[in-house]
């Protein structure tokens, strides 16, 4: 016969889970195996295994652990990213809280793969260039900069990683010298990106009166300001 | 010093404690020496503590426990609402509101207007200077 399509639900319904309805002899017949059988002279139909190609000579191990080794679980979970505030939409103006940029207001263009925010400064106003940052160490303003004309499709967390250092295997005495700092300059193509993603949002900004001077601002709390009851 | 507001019936009051902070109330009864039956047009209306209202300074006309309908009728006849949005008690609870509702951007847009007028007021500041030690 032609093949066909298996059969969508099992022919046993479930009474309780683990117990069916039917026994095995009933199954067997509500199968019909015997039929199959019939048709082929009293033995169920049995296809030869296909001809598997011939597998390469396995060498004997060089080593047998004397105990038995525990074998770890395999784990395949592959992690969500992080589930976005409602008030982190692209476009909003995030005030970063920690590391080197720590006070800066900063616009916000997408989340990465990973889960971090993807930002910029824009670079030309408040020197923050096109960076990663967590969630968890920013402040989402109320403040939306117009996004739709920067197109930040291409940046993905591949394009944030740091260069592998060659290993330098030299003799001892190069141990002594001191190491040349190899200042590596940024380049060109990045500069480029970052141009390409400020250009328009530069344009977005200049038509809100006082947002440039909003964003080249650093935040920091006064005397008489209270996080918890400040609105943001 | 004699007082000057005092607990009657139809005396405006602001809620100062609990969950009807911030409203304004009309007193449309006394209870007993410590509680009043106070209302509002849009509360259902209740007992309430002295000690949870402030009095102020408008009054109303209404006879004791007034229906819902004739007591928004004498609200709307004295014009609380526009008494106590125009009295400076009242104009500094909505500065208060609006303040506490500024968002971070609005902030630094004060702080940006608070810069140029003290700037405007030094300008006038050392031209009369100037002017008077001539």
């Amino acid at each position: 016969m032609a093949p066909r399509k298996p059969r969508a639900s099992s022919r046993n319904p479930e009474l309780i889970r683990g117990i069916g309805k039917y026994s095995r002899s009933k199954m067997y017949h509500k199968r019909g195996v015997w039929a199959i059988k019939a048709k082929h002279g009293g033995v169920f139909p049995r296809h030869e295994p296909k001809a598997a190609p011939p597998k390469p000579a396995e060498k004997p191990p060089k080593y047998y652990p004397a105990d038995d080794v525990k074998q770890p679980i395999p784990n395949h979970h592959k992690h969500k990213p992080t589930k976005l505030r409602a008030s982190i939409t692209p476009g909003t103006v995030l005030i970063l809280l920690a590391g080197r940029f720590m006070g800066k207001r900063v616009v916000f263009l997408k989340q990465l793969p990973s889960g971090l925010l993807l930002v910029t400064g824009p670079f030309k106003i408040n020197g923050v260039p096109l960076r990663r940052v967590n969630q968890a160490y920013v402040i989402a303003t109320s403040t939306k900069v117009d996004i739709s004309g920067v197109s930040a499709e291409k940046f993905d967390d591949k394009y944030f990683t740091k260069e592998k250092k060659k290993k330098n295997n030299k003799g001892e005495s190069e141990f002594f010298e001191t190491e040349k700092e190899e200042t590596k300059a940024l380049p060109q193509e990045k500069k480029d990106d970052q141009k390409g993603v400020d250009i328009p949002l530069i344009k977005a900004i200049d038509a809100v009166p006082d947002l440039k001077t909003y964003l080249g601002a650093r935040f920091s709390l006064r005397a008489g300001m209270k996080p918890h009851e400040l609105v943001f | 010093m004699p007082f000057k507001r005092y607990v009657e019936i139809g005396r405006v009051a602001l809620v100062n404690y609990g969950k009807e902070y911030g409203r304004l109330v009309v007193i449309v009864d006394v209870v007993d020496q410590n509680r009043a039956l106070v209302d509002a047009p849009d509360m259902v209306r209740g007992q309430m503590n002295f000690k949870r209202l402030s009095l102020t300074d408008i009054k109303i006309d209404i006879p004791r426990l007034p229906k819902k309908k004739s007591l928004i009728a004498a609200m709307e006849a004295a014009d609380v609402k526009n008494k106590w949005e125009n009295s400076s008690w009242g104009r500094k609870l909505i500065v208060q509101k609006r303040r506490a509702s500024l968002n971070d951007f609005d902030r630094f847009k004060v702080m940006l207007a608070r810069i140029k007028r003290g700037g405007a007021i030094q300008q006038e500041l050392a031209k009369l200077k100037k002017q008077n030690a001539s």
